[in-house]
């Protein structure tokens, strides 16, 4: 039985509990990625020369954009947590905006990106793909895979910042309680670093 | 319990926009050395810098650098089994 608490009306947190609860569950989407990761890995080992060669067909500088559109993101996330511990709403909703306007910003190039490469007839079952060799199959089906889970979190990303921006606006998120925009941030900052991999992996290991 | 008090640690703005210039100073880096034709350069560059990436966000943007050791063991032992997943399916790899 822990302490009787100092006001008897007052609702206890487990501030740690939640926020090691979201770093579980970061560690079930690290090994997710991880276990796309483990196959990239061994069909690059067995399709050396169609991988570097599936990389080259790819849009460097999309990549690339994105990249430094994420790695921005995350450092609006990360400025808008101190905001809101310093107790500055203003700031922390701007921040979060901002970071939304980003992940649309990334969303736009992946739709850009992606629709060059399927009117070149480049996508699962495609005219173009079936006459390539089999190493660059397999590239493009990780490529698609890969991209688009990732993409898949970003959108999720948006909803999830979107109703933090609300809880901030409504002060359900306050200097006194702000982990839900931590976990928040922490699940932007997860989809960033699994960015950081794919970058190398598919964009620029050519 | 106030929050404040269990985790109270405020990371300064300015930390933060330096990790973030880092970050992109990194990313020039990879980009340069990838597309630049140094073959011999560019796999080891991509092994290591892009792991001090993931790692900066870790560690600052995520927090991890004011954490509890319990947590920063956690975090350590999930990465590590991953590594050593990839290390076996490589074992595999070349001994077929």
């Amino acid at each position: 039985m822990s302490s009787a608490p100092a006001h008897p009306h007052a609702v206890h947190k487990d501030y740690q509990g939640a926020k090691l609860g979201m770093w579980l569950f970061l560690f079930t989407e690290i090994l997710l990625f991880g276990g796309l990761f483990l196959l990239y890995s061994a069909y690059r080992a067995k399709y050396p020369l169609d991988f570097h060669n599936g990389g080259q067909h790819l849009n460097t500088f999309i990549g690339v954009a994105n990249t430094v559109i994420l790695l921005t993101s995350s450092l609006t996330v990360a400025v808008a947590v101190s905001a809101i511990q310093k107790g500055n709403k203003k700031l922390a909703m701007i921040c979060l905006g901002t970071t939304i306007a980003f992940a649309f910003m990334f969303l736009v190039d992946k739709y850009i990106e992606w629709s060059a490469e399927i009117r070149h007839g480049i996508y699962p079952n495609g005219p173009a793909l079936a006459k390539f060799p089999d190493g660059e199959k397999i590239f493009y089906g990780l490529y698609y895979c890969m991209t688009g889970l990732h993409g898949l979190h970003v959108l999720a990303g948006v909803v999830v910042l979107s109703v933090i921006l609300d809880f901030v606006r409504r002060e359900k998120i306050t200097s006194a309680d702000f982990t839900k925009l931590e976990n928040a941030g922490l699940y932007w900052h997860l989809v960033d670093v699994i960015w950081i991999f794919l970058l190398p992996l598919l964009y620029l290991a050519a | 319990m106030e929050h404040a008090e269990e985790h109270g640690h405020i990371v300064p703005y300015r930390t933060f926009v330096k990790v973030w210039l880092l970050l992109l100073f990194l990313t020039a880096v990879l980009v340069f050395v990838s597309t630049a034709y140094h073959e011999a350069l560019s796999v080891p560059a991509l092994l290591t810098l892009t792991p001090l990436k993931a790692g900066l966000v870790f560690f600052y943007f995520m927090h991890l650098k004011y954490e509890r050791p319990f947590l920063k063991a956690l975090v350590f032992m999930t990465l590590a089994v991953l590594t050593l997943f990839i290390g076996l399916i490589f074992l595999d790899l070349s001994y077929r």
